[in-house]
């Protein structure tokens, strides 16, 4: 397979579904659902669970994998990043079910997304406490084996799709927790906590800059006790890293992998809020004559003219970086690297592209007549979860120094 | 199916092409540099490489294998090894290709063959011009229709001017409309004068006086598209810039990684580290863009927008990049025994240049 922009027309043809589907559904909803933080967006759940879900986008052919799916993130968030943050979805809980789960745990927790009968559902992620953020080994939330349970106590912040997770009926949260505190990292284990698992409560939602239809739950883990059976992956616990690769440990090495595949798409979902901030400000100057010239006498160029194409390479740079992250993911390829590079250069490109939107627009940028505010508070999300912009810029320092966290801290 | 991997046939023509980088320019730069001269036994090696003639059409004896992807991966090898020398080697592009794109056959016939013989035969193209807002698409250089003859006057700039070269394609507005013309080097009323500039000294740049220069009316190129022209010499300047990128954030990580402060590397503190990490993104992202133009052009497509958004970002990034490896070697950074001062002075080049690469 040679180097290729080519975008296969499966692709095509989800990227244009999702596409009407972002324009058609979410997009009417996105300023409702900015202003009514903490509603249930129910108009879009309602929806998706019951139509969207099911729609097939058509198409012939090979897809592009996963940098297909990098492509329906982005159109999605072009709609709206709050309202696909919210969507019914497996979500990041899911795919560390997906990859660490047995059959079993994958059929218990899954099946429920594709199952027309259901109720809409959720899953999410826990890791993130008030004293361990981008330092996900100082987790201090703990699992103690009691019989055959584990008994979970702790506090888990920034949990997104946390309040859906923690109350659909087949929702579920996938909590990380800390068996042996002694063993650091290798200590960490996750486990799968059922909604309604007696002991695990809502403490609060946050109130964020953006993405306010996204629910971001505070969840509290009082003697919250899960079967045996809900441990993800394996429970020995391993003493050093070496131990652990040797062994293919999925604890936290196993949370780690999973940023590998998440890291790309959530940089594909920030190139999507980019674009929309971009898109408007082009069809906003198109209404004064104003367009993009790549053949411009040097000294007649503008200084919107210059904006716009450094916003737009900006924007393309961090997409293909997107797409090389994913497409390694195709080829089974270790992306370590270039999943973290491409979310520090998404996550920063689209802070600075919305923010220059809105400058370049004047007093319709800072307005509320547009969206494009409403995604500068969005775009900044994407420079700080799943991996601030510092914690990436670390794992690339590392990757290409060749140093271990231990050499460069 | 969208995919970022050289095929096979690429990755070893980058193998090779990166040995030689490594063996035969590299050593030379600075040598090159200081002497202001060029190394001819390095061009006559890469010319039996047959870069440039297995770009060229086969009915006249070249490879026929024509791909602004290969190439563009060919050009960031050369230029890491060295820009100057980089942009030597590829001279003979910058007169076969243009041919090869918008000459007639008989053009080709006449002119072609001479790329694909036994010695390195350097190329010329004259497009910048010296005068601020200096604009491929809109030539100050006239060309008058007189009689059979073209009437050519004006003045270009940053012309590279190999010994051995017999012609030069010079672009000028006719009517408004930038036109290619085959011009002679030896042409009456063409003046080379040399130039020097702040980087690439290696190369020798001429600036042209053209007064009067006649030509036939056959001297022009009849299918020149000056969009597709730019378009490729953009994306040839941003492959090599980010060539020059990569060799700048080699030598800043290399030496970080031996030099100590405080009781540790450099590279071991965040502030380095994490500049480095920005470099070794953007240049990255710089070369996806680079190939997305290439490929835009072997689609057959209008490369424009692609090209010159790649060309603005390799602009940015790789003075960006050679600015950063100067500031954390520090003071060897500054002098002349280390290489990122000349990474400096050429990526500050690359702004100034207009079509002094063609893929």
């Amino acid at each position: 397979m040679p180097i290729s922009f080519d975008i296969s027309p499966r692709s095509a043809a989800a990227r244009d579904h999702f596409h009407a589907m972002a324009a058609d559904h979410m997009r009417p909803l996105a300023r409702k659902y900015d202003e009514e933080e903490h509603a249930l967006p129910s108009e879009w759940v309602d929806w998706y669970w019951r139509i969207g879900r099911f729609a097939q986008p058509g198409g012939e052919g090979a897809s592009d994998g996963f940098v297909q799916v990098c492509i329906q993130a982005e159109e999605l968030c072009w709609g709206d990043a709050g309202l696909y943050l919210r969507t019914p979805f497996a979500g990041l809980g899911g795919s560390a079910v997906a990859a660490a789960g047995t059959p079993e745990q994958k059929q218990k927790y899954l099946a429920v997304f594709g199952d027309r009968s259901a109720e809409p559902a959720w899953g999410a992620m826990a890791i993130t406490e008030p004293g361990a953020g981008s330092d996900s080994a100082a987790i201090e939330t703990t699992a103690t084996l009691d019989g055959d349970d584990y008994v979970l106590n702790g506090t888990k912040i920034f949990c997104t799709g946390g309040e859906g997770a923690a109350t659909s009926p087949a929702g579920f949260v996938v909590v990380w927790a800390t068996v042996d505190k002694s063993a650091g990292r290798g200590g960490i284990k996750a486990f799968v906590v059922p909604s309604g698992t007696p002991g695990m409560s809502i403490v609060g939602l946050e109130r964020k800059l953006g993405i306010r239809a996204s629910d971001t739950a505070t969840l509290r883990f009082e003697n919250c006790r899960v079967p045996r059976a809900n441990l993800l992956g394996a429970e020995k616990v391993k003493r050093d890293d070496a131990d652990a690769k040797q062994t293919g440990d999925k604890g936290f090495k196993g949370a780690m992998a999973t940023f590998d595949a998440s890291r790309p798409l959530v940089a594909a979902m920030a190139v999507g809020v980019g674009r929309a901030a971009l898109d408007c400000v082009k069809e906003e100057l198109a209404k004064s004559g104003v367009a993009p010239r790549y053949d411009a006498p040097p000294t007649e160029l503008t200084a919107i003219e210059r904006d716009l194409a450094e916003m737009e390479a900006e924007l393309q740079a961090a997409r293909l970086l997107t797409w090389r992250a994913a497409a390694m993911m195709n080829r089974r390829l270790p992306n370590n690297l270039e999943a973290s590079m491409a979310k520090a250069k998404a996550g920063a490109a689209v802070t600075k592209i919305t923010q220059k939107a809105v400058e370049l627009l004047g007093p319709l940028g800072y307005s509320k007549k547009l969206l494009v505010e409403k995604w500068m508070r969005d775009a900044k999300i994407n420079d700080i979860y799943e991996g601030t912009q510092q914690i990436n810029l670390l794992i690339v320092a590392r990757r290409i120094l060749d140093y271990s966290s231990a050499m460069l801290r | 199916m969208i995919d970022f991997t050289p095929s096979e046939e690429q990755a070893l023509v980058v193998d090779t092409v990166r040995q030689f980088a490594e063996k035969e320019l590299r050593p030379l730069a600075r040598k090159c540099e200081e002497a202001r001269a060029l190394p001819d036994d390095a061009l006559a090696r890469a010319h039996e490489l047959g870069l440039v003639a297995s770009a060229l059409p086969a009915a006249f004896g070249g490879g026929g294998e024509r791909s602004a992807i290969t190439a563009a991966l060919v050009a960031e090898e050369l230029a890491w090894g060295d820009l100057a020398l980089a942009l030597a080697v590829l001279s003979p592009a910058l007169g076969a290709l243009p041919l090869a794109d918008f000459g007639s056959e008989a053009q080709q016939r006449a002119l072609l063959p001479r790329f694909l013989g036994e010695r390195f035969a350097p190329g010329a193209l004259a497009v910048a011009e010296p005068r601020i807002g200096s604009d491929a698409f809109r030539p100050a250089t006239t060309a008058r229709r007189d009689g059979s003859d073209y009437c050519l006057d004006g003045a270009k700039c940053l012309v590279p001017w190999l010994p051995g070269g017999e012609h030069v394609l010079v672009t000028a507005s006719e009517a408004g409309a930038a036109q290619l013309f085959v011009v002679p080097r030896n042409a009456a009323g063409l003046i080379a004068a040399p130039d020097a500039v702040m980087g690439v000294s290696a190369l020798p740049l001429v600036d042209l006086t053209l007064r009067g220069v006649r030509v036939p009316a056959d001297a022009r190129l009849a299918a020149f598209d000056v969009r597709r022209l730019v378009a490729r010499g953009r994306t040839a300047l941003a492959a090599c810039g980010v060539g020059v990128a990569r060799a700048a954030f080699e030598v800043a990580r290399d030496y970080a990684k031996e030099r100590e402060a405080f009781g540790s590397k450099i590279a071991q503190k965040q502030a380095i580290a994490f500049l480095l990490a920005n470099m070794a993104i953007e240049i990255d992202g710089a070369r996806l863009l680079t190939w997305e133009a290439a490929w835009t052009l072997d689609q057959g497509g209008d490369a424009l927008r692609e090209a010159t958004l790649a060309w603005n970002q390799v602009k940015r990034i790789a003075l960006d990049a050679a600015d950063a490896a100067v500031q954390v070697l520090g003071g060897h950074g500054y002098i002349r025994d280390y290489l990122p001062e000349l990474h400096l002075r050429n990526a500050r080049g690359l702004s100034a240049f207009e079509c002094i690469a063609y893929l």
